[in-house]
């Protein structure tokens, strides 16, 4: 058991509890922070792939792949909320209707 | 210029951003001129590949696994040619449908998207960029970077409908289309963790039966069947594609779920091959099953033309994933491998001319309803003619490029003894049947009196009649696609065409 | 955002299903968790990486800083079509519907003496500790998207506390500003291959200035891009060719 594995536990574990957020609430705005749970739980077992030691420099590759991963996330949030707002104001609702009808 | 692999990703992308700073009639010459540009360099691309086998190209010097490879085989060339010649023709119908649509306050039907309409055409190259990328691309990371681009190029096209329905459907579909990525992103992130490379190749070597490598197989084709939307995880799907505007909706069903399809084909076939066991592949031949009898039951049902045509996509992917129990490194899995892959590109054509002809005739008539479709036989002839071609390729009739893909799937069932693949390519044929007539028989009652009814640019009757023909006629040229398709092919030997009658 | 109805979406609308879905759900993600916890204690625990093979070729990449090469070198390609899914994420928020409802400026009520003062002292701070942030990318955690990330705060700020007007992005040379990173980032990924190199070869020489050429570009767009997606299209006529639309009108 080293620092690693617990930043791949904590990782997996942050991608469950965003997943179990997006299927279980309605609400719009929570479905597109639990994404944003689900990807930095991603981010967190990528992270943890680039130690490799405590003496050793870490692997930069994971790096640069979540900084890129990060941008892409930013991207769709802002896209997810601006697209949100309309539904907000075209319908009066911010959840999908099968959602609200159940 | 030996390097033709990287303009038909560069070009488009190029074009995207001079077109949002060009006018709107310089922006025109430069679509034009991009797309001649990605028509020239696929054939060269094609020339390459037909003459020297698979093509590579070293982004930046750098060797993988340290940097990232294009990788162009036949199959990537196929993709290519069906997204270009497809999305080409989906560009002049575009042309037309958004003078038509501007030309008028905007109907209930059609939405107001007179206003943003000027954007579909950044949108519509960033997607084909996307598209292009993702055919070519050959490291897992980029591999998602092109899924982000080509999920968020699709949600911000269907909302250009601008309407209620559309908003809500380009929100599901954005939901289902980050799941989907963030599902194969985790997959990626536990290959690295094992294997150490992003290179498709060299992960090819590197993969064991080790948990964390079914992991990520299991995520990421999860993920992949989302995106994809096989039944059952489709239901993001028909509302998506029916209530987006006419080109978006042939640009979605006809290309973009081929992406996720063809990424997963790369993924079993190339990567994963050695470690899956064939009972994986007989799961998702079920699915593909289900997939055709559940989209072809609500095809019958829909009181929406957009809608009927929607479900039909549901399924006709299915038979996209007949493939995975029958295709394998026999006679008749080389045989099947051809076919799956010739489906793609036969239902890319026809799904795009009946989605380009159902738009034609909602914009003529301001609706879709099945039931008013009276008289249109007349008064859109030519349109009426693509819906039913393109139609008799979805049936699988000859000759038509449906057809081919259909007898090659069924050789390959019935020479592998598992005939009842083959029964249900048969019965998804009939229930094709069904729905295509449903439509005509509306369309071809005798025109009312009293329908309302506005002229539509001949450009958009056009379009869709070309794609319709090339869908019905590609049964008859089907040797050099199914040629080509065998470069770099993971069965070789035994093309799959002596099958052909 | 005081007043504006969109502004207060409930967060407890609609109910999550029922009793028996939610035992059902809750089930599931106990399993998901065991079944990835499982895969993931059984990676291997030194992960065997591409650490060896970044550092090998570092000295040929024109930075210091491992994880710029990678980005802006070894892995360019990503980072090109990362930017593209940046401006996507814009185009994509100018396709929607215009939003009528936020027009009045944001922050206006609350704009005082204390916080323009505060705003005033700050906003050339954070230029600078932007345009730090870009150069310090080629030896030390840094870059274009950081400094990019800190000009859009400054951007907000300064609008937020209305000390300024909002850029208008219809106009040609602020579109050019938007687009100026992506098209440089292309321009020199395509360029290089006029000499016969691949694509996003640079010369091994020039290298470093190639790299912070781009990111000196991409840092004015990414600052841009931010902003508007702050705005999530709001607050200005967006439309895609209005100023070519008025120009061609005058002439």
């Amino acid at each position: 058991m080293n620092a690693a594995v617990l930043y791949t536990l904590m990782g997996v574990g942050l991608f469950s509890i965003g997943l179990h957020g997006f299927l279980a609430q309605p609400h719009l705005l929570r479905k597109v922070l639990a994404l944003n749970i689900m990807g930095s739980g991603v981010f967190a077992v990528l992270m943890a792939t680039a130690w490799r030691g405590p003496q050793l420099p870490p692997d930069p590759v994971p790096h640069a792949l979540v900084l890129t991963g990060i941008v892409v996330a930013v991207s769709a949030t802002a896209f997810a909320l601006a697209l949100l707002r309309r539904i907000h104001t075209a319908t009066g609702r911010a959840s999908l209707p099968e959602d609200t009808a159940a | 210029m030996n390097a033709w692999i990287v303009w038909p990703v560069v070009v488009p992308l190029a074009a995207a951003t001079l077109s949002v700073l060009a006018g709107q009639r310089m922006a025109r010459v430069i679509i034009g001129s991009a797309t001649v540009a990605i028509v020239g360099a696929l054939a060269g691309l094609t020339l390459q590949v037909w003459q020297n086998g698979p093509q590579r190209h070293v982004i930046g010097g750098w060797e993988p696994p340290l940097g990232i490879q294009l990788y162009a085989d036949g199959l990537s060339v196929v993709m290519l040619w069906m997204s270009t010649v497809v999305g080409a023709l989906i560009g002049v119908y575009a042309l037309g449908y958004f003078a038509h649509d501007s030309g008028t306050t905007g109907t209930a039907a059609t939405g107001e998207h007179g206003d943003n309409s000027e954007l579909f055409w950044p949108l519509w190259l960033f997607l084909w960029a996307a598209l292009h990328a993702l055919f070519l691309s050959a490291d897992i990371f980029n591999l998602y970077v092109t899924l982000e681009l080509l999920g968020l190029a699709g949600v911000a096209l269907v909302n250009l409908a601008g309407g209620q329905l559309a908003l809500v459907a380009g929100m599901r579909y954005l939901l289902a289309s980050l799941l989907g990525s963030l599902a194969y992103f985790l997959g990626v992130a536990f290959l690295y963790a094992t294997c150490g490379v992003l290179d498709v190749r060299m992960l090819s070597t590197r993969v064991s039966a080790h948990p964390a490598v079914w992991l990520a197989i299991a995520v990421m084709t999860l993920g992949l069947l989302l995106k994809t939307a096989l039944f059952p995880l489709h239901f993001w799907l028909p509302p998506a594609h029916a209530n987006a505007p006419a080109p978006v909706s042939a640009l979605l069903s006809a290309l973009v779920v081929k992406a996720s399809f063809y990424l997963l084909l790369r993924l079993w076939f190339q990567v994963f091959s050695v470690v899956l066991p064939p009972v994986a592949g007989q799961v998702l031949g079920i699915l593909g099953v289900l997939a055709i009898l559940w989209g072809s039951v609500l095809a019958l049902r829909q009181q929406r033309l957009k809608l009927l045509v929607a479900y039909s996509t549901v399924a006709q992917i299915g038979y996209l994933f007949v493939l995975f129990p029958l295709a394998g490194g026999t006679a008749w899995g080389a045989a099947a491998w051809s076919g799956g892959t010739f489906h793609a590109l036969a239902h890319a054509c026809a799904k795009a001319a009946m989605f380009m002809a159902a738009g034609t005739m909602m914009a003529a008539l301001g609706h879709d309803h099945l039931h008013e479709l009276a008289g249109m036989g007349q008064r859109l002839p030519l349109s009426m003619f693509a819906f039913a071609l393109a139609g008799v390729s979805l049936m699988g009739l000859p000759p038509s490029g449906g057809f081919v893909a259909k007898w090659l799937l069924l050789d390959a069932a019935l020479a592998s003894g598992q005939w009842w693949w083959g029964a249900v390519l048969i019965v998804g044929g009939l229930l094709a049947a069904g729905y295509v007539f449903l439509v005509l028989r509306q369309a071809f009652a005798p025109l009312p009196a009293d329908v309302r009814y506005r002229p539509v640019p001949r450009v958009m009757e056009l379009a869709a009649l070309s794609l319709a023909l090339l869908a019905f006629l590609l049964g008859l040229m089907a040797i050099p696609p199914l040629t080509l398709l065998q470069i770099g092919a993971p069965f070789v030997g035994g093309l799959g065409t002596e099958a052909l009658p | 955002m005081q007043g504006h109805p969109a502004a207060n979406i409930p967060l407890s609308e609609g109910q999550p299903g029922g009793c028996s879905v939610r035992r059902l759900l809750a089930l599931f993600s106990w399993a998901l968790v065991l079944v990835l916890a499982w895969a993931a204690l059984s990676l291997p625990s030194h992960s065997p990486g591409l650490v060896d093979f970044v550092h090998a070729e570092l000295e040929h990449s024109g930075v210091v800083n491992p994880v710029t090469a990678v980005l802006l070198n070894f892995r360019s390609y990503d980072t090109l079509l990362e930017v593209g899914v940046l401006l996507l994420a814009v185009f994509g928020v100018w396709a929607l519907p215009r939003e009528r409802v936020w027009g009045a400026p944001l922050g206006a009520p609350v704009a005082g003496p204390v916080l323009h003062t505060f705003v005033r002292l700050l906003a050339p701070l954070m230029i600078v500790v932007g345009g730090y942030l870009l150069w310090i990318g080629a030896y030390a955690p840094g870059g274009a998207f950081q400094g990019g990330a800190v000009l859009a705060a400054m951007g907000v700020l300064v609008w937020l506390s209305d000390l300024a007007p909002l850029p208008r992005f219809s106009r040609w040379d602020m579109r050019m500003a938007l687009l100026l990173g992506f098209a440089t980032f292309l321009a020199v990924a395509g360029g290089v291959m006029v000499g016969g190199g691949r694509l996003l070869e640079y010369p091994r020489l020039w290298a470093g200035s190639v790299i912070l050429l781009i990111e000196t570009a991409l840092t004015v767009s990414i600052a841009c891009i931010l902003i508007l997606l702050f705005l999530g299209g709001v607050g200005e006529k967006r439309r895609a060719t209005e100023g070519v639309r008025e120009r061609e009108a005058k002439q």
